[in-house]
């Protein structure tokens, strides 16, 4: 579904990915983790190009992922992004937010947007949010929100940007339970998060990064109970000791 | 205060004037304005750089050269207009500039993952920017433009330099035949400080209904 081939960014001077190859399948859920500054935000911020890889080449469902333009635009229709702060539309509330693309972008009737969009809050647990604005909900709810205005595109592929990293620690689990029953239905994603939990409950691959590469790659039971590289076990030695 | 009652319809005659000066430059300054913004922060280099060629030109001239150079220079190269719709184009282009500087200010206070959101959703640039980060910055910005909307009100004035018999020339030729300028310009200020009123009024009313729940 993705391929990711050689991939290198620099910011400045700063080498923040460094050859990176990744092949995500269809279906598949892959959990990226590594200490701060390793570079998974990027990697992930590259996959639909909100940030210009430097080098290499990334493909979505076998095509080249366009570099600008429409063609870009008509790209990431198809890749959901979730964001680490949300950034639901703060001038529109709930229902408007998820309605937004599907119609501008897709076409669709205000009458269908609405029905899916229903549908989807639904399915996420917040359909008597949906006539109210972003900041009126609480950290979880808005993550939530944001989770179901991107399936309201159909994506082929969700990415996951450190989806509760801003969140109080009680609204973690909620986030985290929408996204597992999304993966157990089928969903490619590629998740970026400090959650081992999660990665261990739900992904099918961990993929480890530190400094800019990846480091290590395995089966989350294989990964987290023998890790094979010094820098994976100095990570989750210090990650797992809570 | 008999000069200013003798002359009341002349009065009248250079008010509606100032009026329709105000409302046409805003309007037309309000739509260059936003064309202008869309330019200084779109993705493209040379939109870009026209855009910002734009602001330092228009901000960095007196509007009066400009009208001068306008009215007095244009029908030289054979180019010939009506003198108020002149003055109208001028001012609008004139403070265009301002209002995009101040709409600028507006995008730039609209944070960053507003626009990525829209992007990754797939909305193109042109759609973020109107559905999205425009919405957003305009409600930040309506007490600048409401000041820019002021100023541009007093920058009328300047047409009469240029012929057009505005509030400001009305009060002038007044004058001359009464030789009265105390009473005569004081009227004249207050109508200015009544348009004045009414916008800060209205942006008052228009921020407090539109402010943005962050």
């Amino acid at each position: 579904m993705i391929q990711v081939k050689g991939l290198n960014k620099w910011f400045g001077d700063h080498h923040v990915l460094r050859d990176i190859d990744l092949d995500v399948a269809r279906g598949e859920v892959v959990v990226v983790v590594g200490p701060s500054g390793s570079g998974k935000s990027t990697l992930c911020r590259c996959l639909n190009r909100l940030e210009p890889a430097g080098s290499g080449d990334i493909l979505v469902d076998g095509v080249p992922a366009p570099v600008e333009g429409r063609e870009l635009a008509r790209l990431r229709a198809d890749v959901g992004m979730v964001f680490q702060s949300f950034n639901l539309f703060q001038h529109k509330t709930v229902l408007e937010n998820i309605v937004l693309a599907p119609m501008k972008v897709r076409g669709d009737s205000r009458a269908e947007a609405e029905a899916s969009a229903r549908d989807l809050l639904a399915r996420v647990g917040i359909a008597e949010q949906a006539g109210k604005l972003p900041a009126r909900l609480s950290g979880g709810q808005q993550q939530r929100a944001a989770i179901a205005r991107a399936l309201a595109m159909r994506p082929k592929v969700m990415l996951f940007d450190e989806p509760t990293s801003a969140l109080d620690p009680e609204m973690v689990g909620e986030v985290l339970d929408v996204m597992v029953r999304l993966a157990a239905d089928g969903m490619t994603m590629v998740v970026v998060t400090h959650e081992m939990g999660f990665a261990r409950r739900a992904a099918d691959r961990v993929v480890f990064m530190d400094a800019g590469q990846i480091v290590e790659t395995g089966e989350p039971g294989a990964f987290f109970e023998a890790p094979q590289t010094d820098r994976a076990r100095d990570f989750l030695a210090k990650v797992l000791t809570h | 205060m008999s000069a200013l009652l003798d002359h009341l319809p002349e009065f009248w005659q250079g008010l509606v004037v100032t009026l329709q000066l105000t409302v046409a430059s805003f309007a037309g300054a309000a739509v260059v304005g936003l064309v202008i913004t869309a330019m200084r922060v779109s993705p493209v280099g040379v939109l870009r750089g026209i855009g910002t060629a734009y602001v330092e030109t228009f901000q960095n001239l007196p509007l009066l050269v400009l009208l001068v150079l306008a009215v007095f220079g244009l029908p030289e190269i054979g180019l010939k207009a009506d003198l108020l719709v002149t003055a109208m184009i001028v001012i609008a282009l004139y403070e265009a500039a301002y209002i995009a500087e101040a709409l600028r200010s507006g995008v730039n206070a609209v944070s960053a993952g507003q626009g990525e959101a829209a992007r990754a959703l797939g909305l193109t640039f042109g759609q973020s920017l109107r559905h999205v980060v425009l919405p957003q910055a305009l409600r930040t910005v309506i007490q600048p433009v409401g000041n820019i909307f002021i100023a541009l009100t007093m920058n009328t004035s300047l047409a009469a330099a240029v012929g057009v018999v505005d509030l400001t020339a009305a009060a002038n030729r007044v004058n001359l035949m009464e030789a009265q300028p105390i009473p005569i310009f004081v009227g004249a200020g207050l109508a200015y400080a009544l348009i004045a009123a009414c916008a800060g009024f209205v942006t008052g009313r228009l921020e407090r209904r539109l402010v943005v729940v962050r």
